[in-house]
């Protein structure tokens, strides 16, 4: 393979990679935060011990959503240098306030959160964790700006002296549609993974209980774990219409701004009104859309996605083959290298990465409803199916988030930065003039197996610590060790917390 | 002034954040195992000690860094992409030194098992020695300056990075960070651990007064301007006074001068570098501050946001050292609160 490749590679794994911990941290933060003002407001135990309980899940997964998130700042510098001098007018300033305003807001009062228990008041240990919350969200906004510009180059030239993009605008670039289609679909994404995995763990732990027919137990299972499945079921269907809405949205704004996206993640081949979505294909997607048949398919939905409009003229949708002829005349067909230039990003990718990332949320609307109907009324379930459901749903929306990256990323090929086709299409990149030119393929592989494998012994190490932690359950009565609940003559006390 | 020198200046003020910060929670990772005495037992309840005085602050140490990189990429688009791909295997392998050593500062006690401690602890040490030896190569090698082809790429290969300037500029920052790191313990734990720190940092302040000494002079005389004699003397100055301060037991005076040290370490450098962003060398290109730049849109929008949220940073992270200020000894260490190995190893659903 060659430096391309590699960096491509490279830059796929540890970017799905870091977003396994990502929408778990922005979704969970304000749930955890939630609770903890419950305990605050009504002093009811239970809402401690689930904080601490969900506390600690937090904490083992935002480690690794940090040190992982080191080596993405500075990739685009040592792997993607090129792409770096093109963009870096405009691409930095998003990255350098994501740090400003977010990075230091989140590990400060987190740090805060953590070892604060028993040094600051319970006010100020509250709205720690809400600023931390905010925080997450905060530096989702800004990495977002700063992809959904590659997406969608606004508030920029092109200056053809240095061959570089130049800032215009930051309101431009803040207020970028792709913006504000793609931060609220990611971050209602995150509550629904965020959601599934509350109401998961408590749902499983509700039946344990319940199951055991221990008297305690049970009433364990009502006062505590039940809150928490309504908890997670209610931020699942808030975040899962939202979530519905927002691709929604999307669609809309990838019809216009990127049609060949729209095409390929519905492998079709010629543009058509009244535009078919195909739930299931068979054929050599791989080799083109052309030997591909649509099996189950809902009529007019796909250009319902990209349109609004089921049918008529108005419904029409480019296909594969139109972007590539439209883009040939506006782009030229030929690389630097004089190779030809496919306009079509894989479909096989495209297509099921799409489906994926919308087919996975069936997961948690059968537990969302499964869990309403055997909590309704105050009872509490000992049915072990919801149980299994709960730990089968829980790793779904991860992935459905991992699959919602790799379709928005895989279908902007063969662009890193694709051309606004209603604005200056002048501002484009090609991936492969991106990548550095002073770094040798050996090193890049190099570095990739490196990461691989340092990256896949952590992911057991998490994964192990996660599990081992929600089996624990609940911490049994927890004692307030704020600074008002404690004796202030006593100067011998050991710290209420330290690693 | 010249907004590409005011950020220049604001980069340096960042690597100054940076260096002074982490640079203690380095020295503490790096003297994990050094100071710690006793049976077994109270050993780690030393380390455990170390680990708490910097527990809640070394995450937002490090977003210095992140800022730092953020900051050169928007200012310095063209340095960004120079340095960091120029730059490849020792960046990748600073990182992972970070990596292993925040992943085992927050999961060491998750698992309460001598064995797991130790592996930690090694994870610590090696993530915290690697980075404060290489971080010092890095910025020798930009003293020096890098050799550059017309398209700003660095064409000298990686073992050209390993010359005698560059290696003895990482001995000089572990040398620096040793100290900050001795002097910081001094600062915050009681006891005996206290006295240990202390007596270690004297020791180590000598040590460093050579180390940096010797290097700050080939910097100026090979590399320098005459006006950075200034920080190479206050830098001596503040060195000789740890060694005074630690032994009268005023650690707060000689935390300051340890940090004192490092700013003028950076003023050093990047007032070296200056008017390039990375000098030339054997005839190559220079990358000058002025070509490097981004536009005077996205500079005077930089400095904005900067004016602005740096104090607040400031303010606010000041304010958790405030609340973390306690100084901690082995009796404030509660028993260790995370599961048993057997336990981790027995789950199943
Ligand atoms: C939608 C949200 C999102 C996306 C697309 C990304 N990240 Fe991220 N990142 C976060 C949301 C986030 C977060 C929620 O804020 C994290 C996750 C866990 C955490 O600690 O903060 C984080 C952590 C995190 C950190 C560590 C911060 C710290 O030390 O506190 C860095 C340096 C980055 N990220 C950088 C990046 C870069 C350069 C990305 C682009 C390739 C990227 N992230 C994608
Ligand atoms: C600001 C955020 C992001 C930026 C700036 C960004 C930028 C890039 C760049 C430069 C590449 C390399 C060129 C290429 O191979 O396509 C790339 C590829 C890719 N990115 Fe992103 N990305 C971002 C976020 C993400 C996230 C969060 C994910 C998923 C979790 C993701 C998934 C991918 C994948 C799967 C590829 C490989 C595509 C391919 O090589 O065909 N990206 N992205
Ligand atoms: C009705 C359901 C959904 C629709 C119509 C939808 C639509 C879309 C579209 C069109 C994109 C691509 C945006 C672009 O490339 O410009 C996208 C991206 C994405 N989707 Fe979805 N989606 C749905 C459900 C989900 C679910 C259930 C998840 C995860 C839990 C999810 C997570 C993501 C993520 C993380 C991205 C990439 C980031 C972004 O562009 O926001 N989506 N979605």
């Amino acid at each position: 393979m060659d430096a391309l490749a590699l960096a491509r590679w490279q830059f796929a794994i540890t970017t799905v990679y870091h977003f396994i911990f990502v929408p778990l941290t922005i979704g969970l933060a304000p749930l955890v935060a939630g609770m903890q003002t419950a305990w605050v407001v009504t002093q009811k135990e239970r809402w401690l011990r689930l904080t601490k309980f969900f506390g600690k899940l937090l904490l083992i997964n935002f480690a690794l959503g940090v040190v992982t998130g080191i080596w993405q700042e500075f990739q685009f510098g040592m792997a993607w240098s090129e792409y770096s001098r093109f963009v870096g007018d405009v691409f930095g300033a998003p990255l350098a306030m994501e740090a400003l305003a977010a990075f230091f807001v989140e590990s400060v009062f987190l740090g805060v959160w953590i070892f604060g228990w028993d040094r600051v008041s319970k006010k100020i240990h509250l709205a720690s964790i809400w600023l931390f919350a905010l925080a997450t969200t905060l530096s989702a906004f800004f990495i977002l700006a700063a992809n959904s510009w590659m997406q969608h180059p606004v508030g920029a030239v092109y200056n053809p002296e240095t061959g570089r993009a130049e800032m215009e605008s930051i309101w431009a670039v803040l207020t970028n549609s792709t913006l504000w289609a793609a931060f609220p679909h990611a971050v209602t994404a995150a509550f629904l993974t965020a959601g599934t995995f509350v109401a998961g763990i408590a749902a499983w732990w509700m039946v344990r209980l319940t199951r055991s027919r221990k008297p305690e137990h049970v009433e364990t299972a009502r006062t505590v774990y039940r809150p928490a499945v309504l908890v997670g079921v209610w931020t699942m269907i808030i975040a899962g219409l939202g979530v519905a809405y927002t691709g929604d949205v999307q669609g809309k704004l990838m019809f216009e701004q990127q049609p060949g996206k729209m095409a390929s993640a519905e492998a079709l081949c010629e543009g058509e009104e009244e535009a078919a979505f195909s739930i299931l294909s068979v054929g050599p997607l791989y080799a083109g859309c052309e030997d591909v048949r649509h099996l189950i398919t809902i009529p007019g939905l796909a250009s319902y996605l990209g349109t609004g409009h089921f049918s008529g003229e108005e419904s029409y949708l480019p296909g594969v083959y139109d972007v590539q002829e439209e883009y040939t005349a506006r782009y030229g067909d030929v690389t630097a290298a004089g190779t030809p230039v496919q306009y079509t990003p894989p479909l096989a990718i495209t297509y099921w990465s799409f489906r994926l990332m919308i087919g996975l949320a069936a997961f948690s609307v059968a537990l969302a409803l499964a869990a309403l109907w055997l909590t309704r009324k105050g009872r509490v379930s000992d049915n072990v199916w919801l149980g299994r459901l709960g730990i089968i749903a829980l790793p779904m929306p991860f992935a459905a988030s991992s699959f919602g990256w790799i379709f928005t990323e895989v279908g902007r090929q063969p662009w890193v930065v694709a051309p606004n086709p209603t604005g200056i299409d002048e501002i484009r990149l090609l991936t492969e003039r991106g990548v550095s030119t002073a770094v040798p393929a050996g090193v890049i592989l190099t570095s990739m197996i490196v990461l691989t494998v340092v990256y896949a012994v952590l992911a057991v190490v998490w994964f192990r610590l996660m599990r081992r932690y929600a089996i624990e359950g609940v911490p049994d009565v927890v004692r307030d060790e704020s600074p008002e609940a404690q004796d202030p003559d006593d100067d011998d006390r050991t710290l209420s917390f330290a690693y | 002034m010249d907004l590409a020198i005011l950020w220049f200046v604001i980069i340096a003020i960042l690597w100054t954040g940076y260096l002074v910060l982490e640079g203690f929670d380095f020295g503490v990772g790096m003297l994990l195992s050094v100071l710690p005495r006793g049976d077994a037992k109270h050993r780690e309840k030393e380390r455990r000690v170390l680990v708490n005085t910097i527990g809640p602050v070394w995450d937002g140490n490090e977003v210095w860094l992140l800022t730092a990189g953020g900051a050169t990429f928007a200012a310095f688009p063209e340095w960004y992409a120079t340095m960091f791909s120029g730059f490849y295997i020792p960046l990748l392998i600073i990182l992972l030194g970070l990596v292993a050593r925040g992943v085992a500062f927050e999961y060491r006690g998750k698992i309460s098992d001598p064995v797991w401690a130790r592996r930690c602890d090694l994870a610590i040490q090696a993530g915290s020695w690697i980075p404060a030896v290489m971080w010092g190569v890095a910025f020798g090698n930009l003293v020096r300056g890098l050799l550059l082809d017309d398209g700003y790429q660095y064409v000298g290969g990686f073992w050209a990075l390993l010359n005698p300037f560059a290696l003895l500029g990482g001995l000089t920052t572990a040398s620096l960070f040793l100290l900050h790191g001795a002097v910081f313990i001094a600062l915050k734990t009681d006891g005996d651990i206290r006295r240990r720190a202390a007596r270690l940092a004297s020791g180590l302040s000598v040590v460093a007064l050579v180390v940096a000494g010797g290097w700050a002079i080939w910097a100026q005389l090979a590399y320098s301007v005459s006006w950075t004699w200034g920080a190479v003397v206050v830098a001596a100055g503040c060195l000789v006074g740890v060694v005074v301060a630690t032994r009268a037991r005023r650690e707060g005076i000689a935390f300051t001068l340890s940090a004192v040290t490092i700013v003028a370490a950076v003023v050093l450098i990047f007032g070296s570098m200056f008017p390039d962003v990375i000098p030339a060398v054997d005839g190559g290109q220079a990358l000058s501050v002025a070509e490097a730049s981004s536009t005077d849109y996205t500079l005077t929008i930089m400095s904005w946001v900067a004016l602005f949220l740096t104090p607040l940073v400031i303010a606010y992270q000041s304010w958790t050292y405030w609340v973390f200020r306690r100084r901690l000894s082995t009796r404030d260490i509660p028993a260790p609160a995370g599961l048993s190995w057997q336990k981790i190893k027995d789950a199943a659903f």
